[in-house]
């Protein structure tokens, strides 16, 4: 029997392995289509970077509620997954709560802090699925949050519940196996668990060993699966957010990328260099980005490490005033492509060739035009997340491959180039308001 | 009061004819030198920097667009080709130092302008008159006529959170002995005037509201009967939303310099 449920657990382990690999590797090989950036600045404040904002939740608490909550499940994520550990060894090696025995009367401190937590979480779910749809928080009902991303947000609040409910009734039926049975190694009085101990008491014991294995075999199935729709999901920031934060842009807000090809053909262009030297395209492709692979790596790796929050879009000046844009969307069409784009490589497909583009297929202009460069949306993502940069590449390829910017933008170009003011005014008059000395 | 001070402006071109060279270069961007209402932020900031005795020079005819707008909007061709002209002027004159009262000047100068050969200290007039009144080169009249007066400030996208520069222009109100008050969005959370990434020069796309109407409702909740600003394109976009609420007769929208020239000793 114990044996057999090894070797289950071992085939489980397996398959789960498997499917996770694989995604990991399709998500991997997505980015990889990017443009490969050059990492700029000090290690040491991208590494700050990590531990203040990944790590440290510092952006989060800039609203202070949701990030209360939030802090919970993060912190149960990150601690509860060492018991996860000790769920895997005990599953191949066939033992019970390995831990224990070494670690003594800390084992039973450790097991309430993580039943704490697992409360912990709980209420936060229940309170994050209240605020989603009772309260209808007004940054959850936007036009982007269709049913698939609506419907993710709830199932992964309702697994974690699920989760945790099953962690709760493992060790609740544990406790009373331990006072029948000395094969149950005692963990000492587990507080929260211990109040639905009464109600399981009167249950026989060959009942609590298959609610006790039901459960256990339930939280480690239910981790694995979870583990593997995190993937698919909006989920993923658990793990790319870190890395997000750690390639994020160091330089002022304000400052827009140079196009290092665009240098060299302005400096031959004035003479600065020879016209041969700048000849020689650095990097053959298009000016600005039409579809994902003109784009960063690093903006990709963005839109994977985006949750959705659309504490961006509810910042955006346009998007308040009724304009299409929302950064949100932004990064969920670049993710969305990204996918697309994937699973068509994967499947044998055309992948990029497909006929359809990041820009026009999911981004549109009428939302590109409106932005304001304001930075908003940049200040208020909480994993350094910066929308602003797709949506300058956006405009740059329309500009300068398409000529398909604004009428009024056009105008503005030529006044500049003819005479180097956005509006028109002969350049002779530009310093005749010094002639006026009122 | 500003028509009592003195205006005198020297060129770049001339200063260095007399083998002499500014401390500071004062750059006066497009919206200063060809809008009506900027010219009288820049007429006020060079009266400014006349009366403390600062020795400046503007480019003049020599300046042109930074760019900035057309970087925005996407034409990174044109931006470079006036930023590499730009910089050659700069650099042919030995630029050192440049004080501007544009946000958008400020951050391309001193953000973009590197990357393609132009090194430069750069400081938006915000933080410019903050240092001159804590060196106390600038004095303020006592008892001035803001004392006790409500003003707002309306931060600026391109100093806030594209340069985190948010005390230095409430520090040179608070100078004023104005009574500041605040809007709900502001600082790191404040809400753009709606004329920033070249929207300065296009109609706005479709939507329920202009940004500069709202922005105008945040700034006139406060009771406030001064709205300060320290942009040339915040400066339009707020004096037109004071206008369609019809409330130009009781609500200034005043730049810092402007602000300060009223009340300089």
């Amino acid at each position: 029997m114990a044996i057999l449920q090894q070797i289950l657990f071992l085939i489980t382990l397996g398959i789960a392995g498997f499917f996770i690999r694989k995604r990991i590797n399709q998500i991997r090989s997505t980015i990889s289509l990017g443009k490969v950036t050059t990492l700029t600045g000090s290690n040491q404040e991208r590494l700050k970077n990590v531990l203040l904002v990944a790590f440290g939740q510092k952006k989060m608490f800039k609203k202070f509620i949701p990030a209360f909550f939030h802090f919970f499940i993060y912190a149960g994520f990150l601690i509860i997954n060492l018991e996860v550990l000790e769920f895997i060894i005990d599953g191949l090696a066939g033992t019970h709560r390995i831990f224990a025995p070494f670690l003594g009367g800390f084992y039973n401190v450790l097991m309430n802090l993580f039943e704490f937590l697992a409360i912990a979480v709980l209420v936060a779910c229940v309170v994050f699925l209240f605020r989603r749809n009772i309260l209808k928080v007004t940054r959850f009902q936007a036009v982007e949050m269709t049913r698939w991303p609506t419907l993710d947000a709830n199932l992964i609040l309702a697994i974690e519940i699920v989760l945790m409910v099953a962690i709760l009734s493992m060790n609740a039926s544990d406790q009373i196996l331990q006072t029948r049975d000395h094969h149950y190694t005692p963990t000492g009085t587990l507080f929260f668990s211990s109040f639905l101990t009464s109600t399981l008491q009167h249950f026989n014991t060959s009942t609590l060993i298959i609610l006790e294995r039901f459960a256990w075999w339930f939280h480690i199935l239910g981790i694995l699966g979870f583990t593997i729709y995190v993937t698919y999901s909006k989920h993923l920031h658990i793990f790319l957010a870190f890395v997000n934060t750690y390639v994020a842009k160091l330089e002022p807000k304000g400052h827009i990328n140079n196009m290092p090809v665009v240098t060299n053909e302005v400096k031959s262009m004035l003479g600065l260099i020879p016209a041969g030297a700048a000849s020689a395209p650095a990097e053959p492709g298009r000016f600005g980005a039409k579809d994902i692979n003109d784009l960063s790596r690093n903006n990709l790796i963005a839109a994977y490490a985006c949750t959705e929050c659309g504490r961006c879009t509810s910042e955006c000046p346009a998007n308040l005033t009724g304009k299409k844009l929302s950064p949100r969307k932004i990064m969920m069409d670049t993710r969305d492509r990204l996918e697309e784009v994937g699973n068509s490589i994967a499947n044998g497909g055309p992948g990029l060739n497909d006929g359809k583009f990041l820009l026009g297929d999911y981004i549109t202009k009428e939302e590109i035009n409106a932005c304001t460069s304001c930075n908003a949306c940049v200040e208020a993502c909480p994993v350094l997340i910066n929308p602003l940069e797709i949506i300058l590449e956006l405009r740059r390829y329309v500009a300068m491959e398409e000529s398909g910017t604004p009428a009024q933008w056009n105008s503005m170009f030529q006044n500049i180039e003819t005479s180097f003011a956005p509006w028109k005014f002969s350049p002779a008059d530009r310093f005749n308001w010094a002639k006026d000395s009122q | 009061m500003t028509t009592n001070l003195e205006m005198n402006v020297p060129t770049l071109a001339e200063l260095t004819a007399q083998g002499e060279s500014p401390e500071i270069v004062f750059w006066v961007g497009c919206a200063g030198s060809f809008d009506d209402r900027a010219k009288r932020v820049t007429k006020a900031f060079v009266k400014i920097l006349n009366a403390v005795g600062i020795k400046f020079a503007v480019l003049g005819t020599e300046e042109s667009c930074t760019g900035d707008p057309a970087r925005r909007a996407g034409n990174e061709f044109l931006f470079q080709m006036q930023a590499m002209s730009n910089i050659q002027v700069l650099n042919g004159y030995n630029v050192k130092k440049i004080v501007t009262a544009c946000p958008h000047c400020f951050n391309t100068i001193k953000n973009e302008y590197p990357e393609l050969g132009g090194n430069y200290e750069v400081i938006h007039h915000s933080s410019y008159l903050q240092q001159l009144i804590n060196e106390g080169k600038i004095k303020l009249s006592e008892g001035g006529s803001f004392k006790g007066k409500k003003i707002t400030y309306h931060d600026s996208c391109y100093l806030g959170r594209a340069n985190n520069i948010y005390e230095a222009p409430r520090e040179v109100l608070q100078a004023l002995d104005a009574d500041l008050v605040e809007m709900k969005k502001c600082r790191t959370t404040g809400l753009c005037c709606g004329a920033g990434g070249a929207q300065m020069f296009k109609e706005p796309e479709k939507g329920k509201q202009d940004i500069n109407i709202a922005r105008t409702e945040d700034a006139l909740s406060t009771g406030a009967s001064t709205i300060a600003v320290a942009c040339p394109f915040c400066m339009t976009m707020m004096t037109d939303g004071v206008k369609n609420k019809e409330k130009e007769a009781t609500v200034q929208v005043k730049d810092l310099a402007e602000l300060i020239a009223e009340a300089i000793k």
